[in-house]
């Protein structure tokens, strides 16, 4: 059975935080030197010009892209022949200390919900695991701020509010976030399942390449109608108006209950900092 | 594009509209959602409030031999009921991201303050134009803590001016 050793787990765990950090992927990069050309005039553009600055002064190393560093999620898939003999979540822990201490990033986590009490070392990350086929682990590894996640929502529609209800539901929650969730935003929406299942898949859409669309023709014809919708709102970069409130909008689904419609709608904002590897 | 140098009289605020472009230059107060809370309870402060000028920033830790970490605006919103005292104390300038509630902007405006938006996430670029800082107060805020910042050509826009007029378009306001 093959094993992976905990420090190549704890390493390169806390490498690719440093590094997402710092370096927006690709495709974020193209889509906003996009979005910038798209946007002819005004603050709109300058915004946007700022951000293209913004991201190639951090990619040398320096400056972390945003200060707000996240909260660390990760979605671990384990191979079924793959024997770990050791806790993943204090693995992944520890790269969080390592990479949050020596990578000098901002340690946002607090402990209690009323003392407000900092754990000082940006722990704990928040942990989805699935096991899978196979002798592989994929880790799904994204910071997420909170300036974004604040302006996420759960609702739970009735069937027969249709694909109308669900586009009211995901384009009202982007309508009131407004300018706070720093547009351009990129939309995760989870919908079916649960209360839970909905949420899990709205974050795991946000891990989707920008350029793809939904294997569902269905569903991605949902994608392009919520995408236009949301960019007809004129919030625009950073709420100051424009045509590019957001850049990509996913749709997950899942089965569900024949009395539900799940909708769950998450904000990312344009500091997308997501990578995956795989051990 | 238009230089300003803080803090500021109150006079060179008039001159200011929503969405025009300004180059922020002087010292900045650096406070947030506790630092709001305590600063209201002290008697005496190791600064004066007179057309001062305070940013909504929790910046990263510096690295060797650097003066800051990425800067970038926090929402303004948390901190509209908290800023309505500081400005009754002479505060000029705020400067965050974000829409803000109407009782804020109404109670700039009879302030004669501005709210300035600087760049959401472009934490690297507005830290670049950070020169100096020095702890004030609250060291144990850690990120949230008060500091003195001399900033140059810090690049923001009119977000609110003077005479109510908002950069602000669609979406809901807080």
């Amino acid at each position: 059975m093959r094993t992976i050793a905990k420090e190549i787990i704890r390493k390169r765990v806390a490498d690719t935080l440093v590094d997402i950090n710092h370096r927006l992927g690709p495709s974020m990069i193209s889509a906003l030197e996009k979005a910038r050309e798209e946007e002819k005039e005004g603050v709109a553009k300058a915004i946007l010009d700022d951000l293209v600055e913004n991201q190639s002064i951090a990619a040398e190393g320096v400056f972390p892209l945003c200060q707000d560093t996240g909260t660390v999620v990760v979605f671990a898939e384990i191979g079924n022949s793959l024997h770990l003999p050791f806790s993943l979540e204090e693995t992944i822990d520890e790269a969080v200390r390592d990479a949050y201490n020596e990578g000098r990033l901002r340690k946002s986590m607090v402990g209690h919900p009323f003392n407000r009490e900092n754990t000082k070392d940006n722990t704990p990350a928040i942990l989805h695991t699935r096991i899978m086929p196979g002798d592989k682990l994929r880790l799904k590894i994204a910071v997420k701020g909170a300036g974004s996640e604040n302006m996420s929502r759960v609702g739970i529609l009735k069937p027969t509010d249709g694909q109308d209800g669900v586009v009211k539901c995901v384009v009202d929650t982007v309508n009131d976030a407004g300018g706070r969730p720093c547009p351009p935003i990129i939309v995760g929406v989870g919908l079916g399942g649960n209360l839970e299942k909905s949420a899990l898949m709205a974050k795991e859409a946000l891990f989707r390449d920008l350029e793809d669309e939904s294997p569902d023709a269905d569903i991605a014809r949902l994608e392009k109608r919520l995408l236009d919708e949301i960019n007809a709102l004129d919030i625009g970069p950073m709420g100051v108006g424009g045509k590019k409130t957001c850049l990509a909008v996913k749709v997950n689904t899942f089965p569900m209950h024949m009395a539900s419609l799940p909708v769950a709608v998450n904000i990312q904002c344009h500091a997308a900092r997501h990578k995956e590897v795989v051990l | 594009m238009t230089r300003l140098s803080v803090p500021v009289q109150s006079s060179v605020l008039e001159n200011l509209r929503a969405g025009d472009k300004v180059l922020v230059s002087g010292t900045l107060y650096s406070a947030r959602d506790q630092a709001h809370s305590r600063l209201l309870k002290e008697t005496e402060l190791p600064f004066d409030f007179q057309g001062a000028a305070i940013y909504y920033v929790g910046p990263t830790p510096a690295k060797e031999g650097q003066i800051i970490g990425a800067s970038g605006p926090t929402s303004s919103y948390r901190m509209d009921e908290l800023a309505v005292p500081l400005m009754e104390r002479g505060v000029k300038v705020m400067i965050g991201k974000g829409d803000r509630s109407e009782s804020f902007r109404q109670a700039m405006v009879r302030h004669e303050a501005v709210y300035l938006l600087a760049t959401g996430g472009a934490g690297a670029l507005l830290a670049s134009r950070i020169k100096e800082r020095k702890l004030l107060l609250y060291e144990d805020l850690g990120p949230e803590a008060v500091y003195e910042m001399r900033v140059e050509d810090f690049p923001c826009f009119v977000a609110y001016d003077v005479h109510g007029g908002s950069i602000f378009k669609g979406g809901k306001q807080p």
